[in-house]
This record gives structure tokens, C-alpha cells and sequence, in this order.
């Protein structure tokens, strides 16, 4: 489980999240909606431990433990993954040991790679001159090695083009136990009950609900959570009216 | 003309251009003789594992041909392939007439105090011939090794791949465990004959107290290849080269690749220009450098004498933990019609590149490492997997060295 209370947290000077409070279920997917510049990616890196993001107050909670002050690496390993929007290229470093690095321990390479289209650039250099939609397999590539049990998606779906948004969205949906299978053993109400992985994703167009399903939507305006509820609903609201409406909550 | 001992004569007291004037009359020069040996194998282990280090294998593994020198003796010259000559060069000089026509031809015996040297007072060296169309399937293997304190260790190689011939050379130069400074002087020239190949990796592996100054010059022909990468990744008091290489028939091709670790105390100035002087001729030199607290002066230059001519130039430099890097890139169009680029950029290890690998799992001091692991890594296109394979590892013995 996730825990977030009261987080206050100050980029440079400024004060970018506003006593957040945000709790994610095992089993449960969020989805993250805000205008641009209303601190989702913020949020996200808060969760992830990048030292930047002072938190001012408030903690973070994750599997009962307070990770507020814990070293980016240390969150990984307690297992936080997050894919990246604009993740920095590293010279010399080949995707393919990316791979290996995100693995506790050894992984098929090939065939994680083989599920998302990735076989030709893991002799590729990490991130190097690759487009939005290759930027996206390769962090899903490196996340499935890393089996996280929190996954913070930062727009998984901008830049990608219609191609392969299936494959991203389903890949997501898969990671996060939710791909719908019949099972003969198993009912739908056992597998999801069986659902231990938490995701929080964030999104700006809404494509990525048609293949993944969530359980809850969460606004962020200037830095507040201003609300809580089925994301479709959220979605809908924000394609009608934009944040108009959110405004108007959270004054 | 006057002779080459008379030249150098002239030449004995000439300073270099570059790098600090180092006082020849500290270093002896007489010669220690060692005994020929047969079988490498039967030197000691400590030597061997020295000669590892600088990818000697005195195994043979994979080498096609393997030349030692130790201090002023030569102890093993030989080639095991046909089409290949591995001669020790007092003996090419006394016994074949060709060798004239490479000797001091492309370097100017007269250039410094350090050539006049390596003509006055030469010690030996190896003459590496691939024969017209033989193809040297394995690497041939030189090494220059010292051992006796204090020695100026004098040598002059000349290296031909005949036309239509390909050839991978891998030189080491290293010193005893226990030695710890001397100079040594190196003369190189390179033949790379019409649709020749030749790849040339060198990799020093020296003492703290050690100077260096090597003099190198090459020509490529027409359709030629000239591949040079050259690695030094340990302590050395004083480094200096700047190796000059001549395009000198249509779609010539030099690709120098250096990688430099600078450890406290030592000074390295390391260089080379490419001249492009005929049609369709490309030139790359790409350098890493990376220092701890030593000193690195990075140069390159370019000079494009023809229309339609290719180069690009790249020096990186990482500062880990003091030190400086000077990256001196120079590009000379002399003509329309040239593409030349340069890329230069010193910095130190993005934030953002360690946090990503942080995010994935690794500690702080397992990113950097992995960070400056990549960074020396580089892609060398056309270089033989045993090659590759010697770069990696003094890749990652370096990398040991630094992180502690």
C-alpha cells in the first residue's frame, strides 16, 4: 500500500505539491489527471525519492514504511518502478544491460523484449536518438525486468503512435494484473482479488483508459489533489469542459 | 643529403613543440641484454601478467605473430602466419634493403631531441609487414616492456600493410611491477598501402614516475583504412604524442579513437592531426578522457585540402575528482566544398543519468561506475573481437582503479 500524507514538497523555492493525501491500494490503479505544470510529474518524482523535490512536510508510506526520506535506489528496491517521460540518454550503457541492471535476478532478455516489438535495440545505446514511442517500450521493457509492485507512469502514451498503442496499453494493463483472461480455474472476482500490483498513471489525452482499467482518477490543480473518483468520469468532464470545472472545485 | 646520424646530431638539443622539456642525460641509455626466449611462456609469471595487462598474451592465443622487447633486448620476434614478417628492425635495416624506404620517411629525424635520440642511440623496435593480399587473420602482438630503473628505452617500429592486405596489430607497452620511472622513446610509421586495412590498438600500461614521448606519422593510400585506437589508463608522469596521419589517395580512411584516464600526478597530451589531401577521403578521431585528478590535454586536428572530403572530431572529457581536461579541437577547411565537425563538451556525471540508474536499483557508486564504464565505452567499427575484448577489460580494470 501507499500512503501519502500531507505532503508538502518544495522545488527550488517554489512550492509545488500542497498537502497531498493519497492512498493506493494493493490491486488498485489511479489514474492522474492536471493541466500542464500542476505538478503530476512532481508527484511522481516525490514518490520516486529524486532529491530535488524537498519534501517540507508530511510523509510518504510504502509497504508500512516511511520511505519520506529514503535514497531513490533504496525505493527502487523496495519496489517502485517508474517510467520515465523523457528518460536521459547514458552512453556506452546498452539497453540490453539496462535490462539486466533493472532484473534482481536473471531474466529471458530476449523474450521480455519480444513482448514489446524491443529485439532490435538492445544493442542500442539506453535512450539513445530513440523516438517517443520507443522511449515508452524501452521503460516498459525495464520495468517488466524490474517487477516492481508500485508503477508511476508518466504519460505512457505521449508520443506514441497509434501502432503501438495497444501493445503499450496492454503491456501496462498486464504489469498491473489487469488484462482481462478467462481463466477455467479461476473466477474474474478471485483474479481480482488476487490483484497485488498499484499503479498511478499519469495521463493527458485519456487513450490509455481504453486499455487500462482503473479504479480511481485523481485531479491535480496547482499543486491540490482536488478530487476523487471513477476516472471516466474525470475524463469525460475535463474533454467537455477542460479544467474549467476543477477550478471551480477546488476554490 | 646529409646522413641521419648527422641530422640527428643537429637535432640533439631541439625542445618539442609540446609537452615539458624532459632532460635526456637523467636516463640511461645503455643497453641491458636479456636472452632470446624461445617460448614466452617460460617468462615469469609476474612479467606475463604484466604483459596481460597491456593484452600481450604470452600464450599466443588467437595472435598470429607477437614481437617482445624487453628494456633493449629483443626476446621473441616471430610470425606463425605466412604472409606475415615480424622482424626485429636492426635486423631489417642490416639485412634488407626495403626497409630504406620506410625508415625516417614519414617522421623527420630531426624533428626533436627525442627523434634525434631514437636515430643516435637506437635500442630496436619491430618492422610488421603484411605481404601483398594476405589477410592476417589472428592479431599480431608487440610488446615494449621495461624493467631496469631509470632506463630511456629507444625504439622505432615501422609498420606496413602491403596493398590489398589486412592486418590488426595490438601493441603494449608496460613496465615491471616494481619500476618506477624511466622515459621511454617511441618512433612510428605507418604504411597503409592501396585498399589496405590495417587496425592498430595500443594500450600503455605504465609506471608513475614513467615519461613518454612518441613520435608516430602515418600514410594511407588510395581505398586504404587506417584504424588507431590507442588506451592509456594508468598512472605516467609525462605523456606526450600527436601523431600525424596523411589521406593521400581518393577515399582514404583514418578513424583514431583514444581513451585517457588521468591519475593524480600525471600529465597527458595526447593529439593527432589527419591531413584529408585527396578526394572522397574521411577522416574520425574520436577521444574520452577522464581524470581523477591528473592532467589531460586533448587535441585534435583536422585539415581538409579537398572538396568533398568527411571528418569529425569529438573530444569528451569527464572530471571525476580534480584535475583538468583542456580539449584544444581544431578543424581546417583550406577549400570549398569540405564537411568537417567537431564536438567538444567537459563536464562531470549528469545528476540525472545517476538518479535513472538509482531508479532501476543501483546504488549511487554502482551508477557512476556504470555511467563512466559507458562512457568509455565506445563502438569501434571493424576491429577484431579479440581486440575489443583487450579494450573492455583495461575498460574495467580502470574502472576497479578509480572507484575505491
Amino acid at each position: 500500500m501507499l500512503q501519502i500524507e500531507d505532503l508538502q514538497v518544495k522545488l527550488g523555492d517554489k512550492e509545488i505539491l500542497k498537502h497531498i493525501d493519497l492512498e493506493i491500494l494493493p490491486g488498485e490503479t489511479h489514474i492522474l489527471f492536471g493541466p500542464n505544470g500542476s505538478g503530476k510529474t512532481s508527484l511522481l518524482m516525490t514518490i520516486m525519492g529524486y532529491p530535488q523535490y524537498r519534501v517540507t512536510g508530511g510523509k510518504i508510506l510504502f509497504k508500512r514504511q516511511d520511505i519520506t526520506h529514503m535514497s531513490v535506489n533504496e525505493r527502487a528496491r523496495l519496489g517502485i518502478g517508474m517510467s520515465y517521460q523523457r528518460p536521459p540518454t547514458i552512453h556506452g550503457v546498452k539497453t540490453r544491460q539496462m535490462i539486466e541492471i533493472c532484473a534482481k535476478e536473471e531474466v529471458d532478455v530476449e523474450a521480455l523484449a519480444k513482448k514489446v516489438n524491443f529485439s532490435e535495440f538492445l544493442k542500442r545505446d539506453v535512450n539513445e536518438g530513440f523516438s517517443g514511442g520507443e522511449i515508452k517500450r524501452s521503460e516498459l521493457l525495464q520495468l517488466m525486468a524490474q517487477d516492481a509492485d508500485l508503477f508511476l507512469f508518466d504519460e505512457p502514451e505521449s508520443g506514441v503512435d497509434l501502432e503501438n498503442i495497444a501493445l503499450i496499453g496492454n503491456t501496462i494493463s498486464e504489469l498491473l494484473q489487469r488484462e482481462f483472461r478467462i481463466d477455467l480455474n479461476k473466477t474474474q472476482k478471485e483474479r481480482h482479488r488476487e490483484r497485488t500490483k498499484m499503479g498511478l498513471i499519469i495521463t493527458h489525452t485519456g487513450f490509455i483508459l481504453d486499455y487500462v482499467t482503473a479504479d480511481k482518477g485523481q485531479v491535480l490543480f496547482d499543486g491540490v489533489l482536488t478530487c476523487t473518483t471513477h476516472p471516466r468520469e474525470i475524463f469525460r468532464c475535463i474533454s467537455r469542459v477542460g479544467y474549467e470545472e476543477c477550478i471551480r472545485c477546488a476554490a | 643529403m646529409r646522413s641521419l646520424d648527422e641530422m640527428a646530431l643537429r637535432a640533439r638539443d631541439k625542445t618539442a613543440k609540446l609537452g615539458p622539456d624532459i632532460d635526456l642525460d637523467a636516463y640511461g641509455s645503455e643497453s641491458v641484454p636479456h636472452g632470446y626466449v624461445e617460448n614466452l611462456n617460460a617468462l615469469s609469471e609476474a612479467d606475463k601478467i604484466r604483459m596481460i595487462l597491456a593484452g600481450v598474451d604470452a600464450g599466443e592465443t588467437e595472435r598470429s605473430g607477437t614481437y617482445v622487447q624487453k628494456d633493449t633486448s629483443v626476446i621473441h620476434a616471430h610470425s606463425i602466419q605466412e604472409g606475415l614478417e615480424v622482424i626485429p628492425i636492426k635486423e631489417a635495416l642490416e639485412q634488407y634493403d626495403w626497409v630504406r624506404d620506410y625508415y625516417w620517411k614519414l617522421v623527420a629525424v630531426d624533428t626533436d631531441k627525442y627523434t634525434a635520440r631514437a636515430q643516435l642511440d637506437l635500442h630496436n623496435g619491430y618492422v610488421i609487414r603484411a605481404l601483398p593480399g594476405s589477410k592476417v587473420i589472428w592479431p599480431v602482438q608487440a610488446c615494449m616492456y621495461m624493467e631496469k630503473e631509470g632506463l630511456s628505452q629507444n625504439v622505432h617500429n615501422i609498420i606496413i600493410a602491403e596493398e590489398g592486405s589486412e592486418l590488426h596489430i595490438i601493441t603494449g607497452c608496460a613496465t615491471a611491477a616494481h619500476l618506477q620511472g624511466g622515459l621511454h622513446v617511441g618512433v612510428s610509421e605507418f604504411y597503409v598501402k592501396k585498399n589496405a586495412k590495417l587496425s592498430f590498438t595500443m594500450i600503455h600500461y605504465w609506471a608513475e614516475e614513467m615519461m613518454v614521448r612518441a613520435r608516430s606519422a602515418g600514410i594511407v593510400e588510395e581505398g586504404g583504412i587506417f584504424l588507431n585506437n590507442y588506451i592509456c589508463m594508468k598512472p605516467v608522469r609525462s605523456l606526450q604524442m600527436y601523431p600525424t596521419t596523411h589521406l593521400a589517395g581518393k577515399g582514404a580512411v583514418a578513424r583514431f579513437y583514444s581513451l585517457l584516464v588521468g591519475s593524480p600526478g600525471s600529465q597527458m597530451d595526447v593529439g593527432g592531426r589527419i591531413y584529408l589531401k585527396e578526394p572522397d577521403t574521411r577522416a574520425e578521431m574520436i577521444s574520452r578522457a577522464i581524470t581523477n585528478g591528473g592532467s589531460i590535454i586533448a587535441r585534435g586536428d583536422l585539415i581538409g585540402e579537398m572538396p568533398g572530403v568527411k571528418a569529425h572530431l569529438e573530444c569528451q572529457g569527464l572530471i571525476l575528482n580534480g584535475g583538468s581536461i583542456h580539449a584544444i579541437p581544431e578543424l581546417e577547411g583550406m577549400i570549398d566544398g569540405v564537411e568537417m565537425s567537431h564536438e567538444a563538451a567537459v563536464g562531470k556525471i549528469a545528476q540525472d543519468e545517476i538518479l535513472y540508474l538509482m531508479s532501476r536499483g543501483l546504488s549511487e557508486d554502482e551508477a557512476s561506475a556504470t555511467i563512466v564504464r559507458g562512457f568509455l565505452s565506445v563502438d569501434i567499427p571493424g576491429l577484431p573481437p579479440q581486440l575489443k575484448a583487450e579494450i573492455d577489460r583495461a575498460v574495467e580494470q580502470s574502472d576497479k582503479d578509480m572507484m575505491m
